[in-house]
């Protein structure tokens, strides 16, 4: 790529931190400089027409503005082999995806709940993810016995999982106590060069969010 | 491929008619399979298919497929219907992404409210459509007209556009009033395969009735073990 990708989205995880971890597990150096803080700065691209469903996530690459956080995912996934060898690959990885999606969908929208719903939430995520996903993956890891979810390689289901078990860590520390391939698997993925760097202290990676984090959320979104 | 895709969810509009609709437009047969008991769905959870609890499922190509996305992904690539290269593609995922959004409030938010909110539920999904997502689509068809959103060439895209516009259309007759580019498109209807779709006896499935409502609501109190 001539230019290094260029992200649109406020300082801060929500939708955009998936889309951070696969470029910077891809080895891709991006531009995080602008962030937006105030809604003069989205509108400037709604009506720049940059954005095509006037929302962000958006990513500017290869020539294109990119929005729709799959959409995201999927092509920079497929343009670094992170989406398997061949069409059933594909799938198998997607179906992985999309399924890990629906839990960290609890873990983006956590901070915008009512401080009395929040703990109930935390709840009702570790029961999700305890109950009806951990099982899931730890069946297939300790099934084919391979370091990674699918065609023994590293590829996009490997990375978002390991995002959102690490997010639900920092929320109940000891989420993983039941699945032991599951906990050995984060270690694992984890200490891939390119996700280790992005674990460690001033990389891209962004930290949980906080109070200020909400508060341009909405100042940007609300209208 | 070799032997007709399966597809499973229950009877009545839901995820499953995006799937229906890429299917019918490829030109593809299909067997459509109904979870119309607790016994068929609690099966299928001990016969370990139920990956993540959803009773979205096709079978297909020696594959159990979940996941309406992708489930979307595999059927539009097999068909031929996912663009020429990555390009394309994704050009084709963020329209029907953003489409998808549109949909899932008609079928899975809508439908859902209290009795007491439906109707004003419904009338913001239209206003959405009107606003939000029918002006990108007429913008995109304006700026390069041609007949198909991507690559001059039919795709999944146009088929999900379509299948949104009419879906919009039985909410609110005049939904296109200010849309004449997608007035125009609306025409792909009369592609044979689509047009046989559109016909009574087909697999495309009504509106969702309150009937359909109550089954589904019992049967997904039953989703979290």
């Amino acid at each position: 790529m001539a230019e290094k990708p260029k992200l649109h989205y406020p300082n801060g995880r929500g939708r955009m931190e998936s889309v951070r971890w696969v470029l910077a597990a891809a080895g891709v150096e991006f531009d995080a400089r602008e962030f937006l803080e105030t809604k003069e700065q989205l509108q400037k691209l709604q009506e720049g027409n940059h954005l095509l469903f006037q929302q962000v996530p958006m990513v500017e690459i290869d020539g294109m503005k990119l929005v729709q956080t799959r959409s995201i995912l999927h092509y920079i996934a497929a343009k670094h082999n992170l989406f398997g060898k061949d069409l059933k690959e594909r799938t198998l990885i997607d179906m992985y995806v999309e399924g890990t999606l629906d839990l960290l969908e609890m873990i983006i929208m956590h901070p915008f709940l009512k401080p009395d719903d929040q703990q109930k939430e935390v709840v009702g995520m570790a029961q999700k993810a305890i109950i009806r996903y951990f099982p899931v993956f730890e069946k297939i890891l300790r099934g084919h016995g391979q370091t990674f979810l699918v065609g023994n390689q590293l590829s996009l289901a490997d990375i978002i999982l390991l995002q959102t078990i690490l997010a639900l860590e920092e929320k109940i520390p000891n989420i993983l106590a039941s699945f032991p391939f599951l906990q050995e698997y984060t270690v694992k993925i984890s200490n891939i060069p390119t996700i280790k760097r992005f674990l460690e202290p001033g990389s891209k990676k962004k930290p949980p969010p906080d109070d200020i984090y909400v508060r341009t959320v909405y100042n940007v979104f609300m209208p | 491929m070799a032997a007709k895709p399966k597809l499973y969810y229950f009877r009545g509009r839901g995820r499953k008619e995006f799937v229906l609709w890429l299917l019918a437009a490829a030109g593809v047969e299909f067997e459509d399979e109904f979870f119309e008991t607790r016994e068929q769905y609690e099966k299928l959870q001990k016969d370990g298919h139920l990956h993540f609890g959803q009773v979205h499922l096709v079978k297909i190509d020696g594959m159990v497929l979940m996941q309406t996305r992708a489930i979307l992904g595999y059927l539009a690539a097999k068909c031929d219907l996912s663009g020429k290269d990555l390009k394309e593609r994704v050009g084709i995922n963020m329209y029907t992404d953003g489409n998808l959004d549109l949909m899932m409030m008609m079928i899975a938010v809508a439908p859902f409210e209290p009795p007491n909110k439906k109707e004003e539920s419904f009338v913001l999904v239209v206003k959405k459509a009107k606003t939000h997502y029918l002006p990108i689509f007429e913008k995109i068809l304006k700026d390069h007209r041609e007949d198909f959103l991507i690559g001059n060439k039919f795709s999944w895209a146009d088929v999900q556009l379509l299948e949104a516009i009419l879906m919009g259309e039985e909410l609110d007759a005049s939904v296109l009033s200010d849309f004449p580019l997608l007035k125009v498109f609306k025409h792909i209807s009369n592609i044979p395969t689509i047009k046989k779709f559109l016909q009574p006896g087909s697999p495309k499935k009504p509106p969702r009735d309150s009937h359909y409502l109550n089954f589904e609501e019992s049967n997904l109190t039953i989703k979290y073990p």
